[in-house]
């Protein structure tokens, strides 16, 4: 159980930050959903793991799961989805002004106009 | 137990979606709510401070529930006096983006203003660490909001890059929360302080981890090198009065590293000296490369930009300290750095406005030049830390409570050698723009007043949808608006210089009360009786 949820943490973290580290918007939003899965699960584990047990402590109760935990993780999946809803909004906008979907900048940006070479005003060239 | 200390989170709360709701097409309305409300915020703040005065710790709990289960929100002198220079902040710059006609570059640009402060007021006034960070996503979302308010291919590129790297900072401090969750069992800031004093050392592997992580999310917002590297793109490309704002966010990440690492993991204890020792390190990589990133760009945005770097740079060193002494010189240099921010963005922002565009060259004279021309020098004396200003004061404090430090030779060089590189490269670019453009050939530019709005040069054109008109108020930007707001922002500068032995006694007390977290503690924990 404990071996199965931190791998699966450990293997969607790796996967996201691979896929964060893109030079595409599409990639990059995607890693971004599997970072913050793994989070949610790890999360979820700070309450240490119980199985077939209630979220609720009441008199006689013999076994329960921490609820405070999973409170956090639906916070935190609210965030997360609202969040993604943003950059992707953000992503297309940046793609139907800009014409491709690179996440890093364009060296426009850092000079101006007239001391780049030929009309690359926007990406780097082997884009 | 006052009321009013929720009032700051409340009151934006409301008229935020008042001004979506009732007054979307009504610009005239939306300016009167917003700067009503904002001025209301700076009321409501300034009695704050006389509350908090007194020295003591002031609890509200949510809903009346008992301590580490509820959520309380926490007003202490550093909380008032952060909410405070929010609500002067955002007041000034409010004035100015009316003045230079950026509110009506795009829709939503006073709701996600008032969205932006309740989270700002929000992550000062809270004690409870979660909520925290949802007030850190409620300041961010509205801050991608107005990122690109005004839209247009740059902008939105680099609101794709803040974006993204916030929601990677976001994740971060899930991690955070979650590793000290598991450790302490609470999220209330009080008495996780508490369990963190109780636990053996021996135990206390995972805490440090948990301690570090938080400390890299806060180093995020306050862009620390290496983890800087958002800022410059985001600051040149956001509108103007948006990055003025912004000032203010960067010291949401210092505020952070202040109040979690006297409260909760003071020094020489459970993490010992592991985060002063990673702190002042990047301190010092962060003042020198935000001060040669002044020199090196060639766009005033990025210029502005990087002095915030710099700034980051100075008041990190001061708080890497874990004294009494740098508390209070960073409490002090705080208020200073981002009144001098926020004032070098908006002059950036007319200069822009006049010119066309940003770009660092030569061109021919602005209207208004001469006056533009004193601002900026006024500004640029502050940022960089010369006599006569609070900036050379601050420089001074923070030089003095560094004396006696270990590294202290590293410190002074890096302060030292850094203000010249400033000096000279802010000096350069105040040349070419104001000196040399005489130099250049052919007629002035034309003035702003006699255009009509639409066509005065700007960095974006006004872009609306056609289908739905917002009701123009057909005058042409108000400048005499935006040039006293700018005032507003110095005459600030000029007070914290005049009266800084007042502000000095300020600050020490703040950092005073910083360093004994056990009024704070007790405030939260003790004294229960009536409550859920």
């Amino acid at each position: 159980m404990e071996l199965l949820l931190s791998s699966a943490i450990g293997m969607l973290t790796a996967a996201g930050v691979y896929l964060i580290l893109r030079r595409r918007s599409f990639a990059v939003v995607l890693g971004m959903t599997m970072l913050s899965y793994a989070i949610n699960l790890f999360l979820f584990s700070t309450g240490r793991l119980v199985v077939n047990a209630p979220p609720i402590l009441r008199d006689g109760a013999t076994a329960y799961t921490d609820p405070l935990p999973q409170a956090l993780v639906l916070t935190a999946i609210v965030i997360s989805f609202g969040m993604t809803a943003v950059v992707v909004m953000m992503a297309l906008g940046a793609f139907l002004e800009g014409g491709d979907d690179r996440v890093d900048m364009p060296r426009a940006d850092r000079l101006p106009a007239d001391s780049l070479s030929g009309n690359r005003m926007s990406g780097d060239g082997d884009a | 137990m006052s009321h009013l200390i929720i009032a700051p989170v409340v009151l934006p709360a409301v008229i935020g979606p008042l001004i979506i709701l009732w007054m979307r097409n009504d610009l005239l309305l939306q300016r009167v709510f917003s700067i009503a409300g904002t001025a209301l915020l700076a009321g409501v703040a300034l009695y704050l401070n006389v509350l908090a005065a007194g020295g003591e710790v002031q609890v509200y709990r949510l809903g009346n529930w008992a301590a580490p289960f509820g959520i309380v929100l926490m007003l202490d002198r550093l909380a008032a006096l952060m909410l405070l220079l929010t609500a002067v902040l955002a007041l000034a710059v409010q004035l100015y983006a009316m003045g230079s006609g950026w509110d009506r570059k795009g829709r939503h640009f006073h709701a996600l203003w008032q969205f932006q402060l309740m989270g700002i007021c929000g992550a000062f006034l809270t004690g409870d660490a979660f909520n925290l960070f949802v007030f850190f996503e409620i300041l961010l979302i509205a801050s991608y909001g107005l990122m690109i308010h005004g839209g247009g291919e740059m902008r939105l590129r680099a609101g794709v890059q803040y974006i993204a790297y916030n929601l990677a900072g976001s994740t971060l401090f899930l991690a955070a929360l979650g590793v000290l969750y598991s450790v302490t069992g609470t999220l209330n800031m009080a008495d996780m302080a508490l369990r963190v004093a109780a636990m053996p050392a021996e135990d206390t592997a995972l805490l440090r981890v948990g301690a570090v992580l938080l400390m890299l999310v806060f180093a995020v917002k306050a862009a620390l090198v290496p983890l800087h590297f958002w800022l410059p793109s985001t600051y040149a490309n956001a509108p103007g009065p948006v990055a003025a704002l912004f000032a203010i966010m960067t010291k949401v990440g210092v505020y952070g590293i202040i109040r979690f690492f006297t409260l909760v993991f003071p020094q020489d204890t459970v993490i010992e000296s592991v985060v002063a020792d990673l702190l002042l390190p990047a301190a010092l990589f962060t003042l020198a490369i935000g001060q040669i990133g002044i020199l090196g760009t060639r766009h005033l945005g990025r210029l502005a930009g990087f002095a915030a770097i710099g700034s980051i740079g100075t008041l990190m060193i001061a708080v890497a300290q874990f004294t009494p002494q740098g508390t209070s010189a960073a409490v002090y240099y705080l208020i200073h750095s981002t009144l001098a921010a926020g004032a070098l963005f908006l002059i950036v922002d007319m200069i822009g406005a006049r010119r066309g565009d940003l770009w660092l060259r030569l061109d021919r004279a602005m209207p208004g030049q001469g006056l533009i021309a004193a601002l900026y020098f006024t500004a640029a004396i502050a940022v960089v830390g010369m006599p006569p200003f609070s900036g050379f004061i601050g420089k001074l404090l923070v030089m003095q409570a560094t004396g006696a430090a270990p590294a202290m030779v590293w410190i002074w060089a890096t302060i030292l050698i850094t203000s010249l590189i400033a000096i000279y490269a802010l000096s350069r670019a105040g040349s070419i723009i104001f000196w040399k453009s005489f130099e250049v050939e052919g007629q002035e530019l034309p003035s702003a007043l006699e255009l009509a709005p639409a066509t005065v040069r700007g960095p974006i054109p006004p872009k609306l949808e056609p289908d739905e008109p917002i009701q123009d108020l057909g005058d042409a930007p108000a400048n005499w608006l935006a040039v006293a707001s700018v005032a507003l922002l110095l005459s600030g500068i000029v007070a914290l210089t005049a009266f800084a032995g007042p502000a000095m006694r300020l600050a020490e007390a703040t950092a005073a009360q910083l360093h004994n977290p056990d009024a704070y503690v007790s405030a939260v924990l003790e004294g229960q009786e009536g409550t859920k």
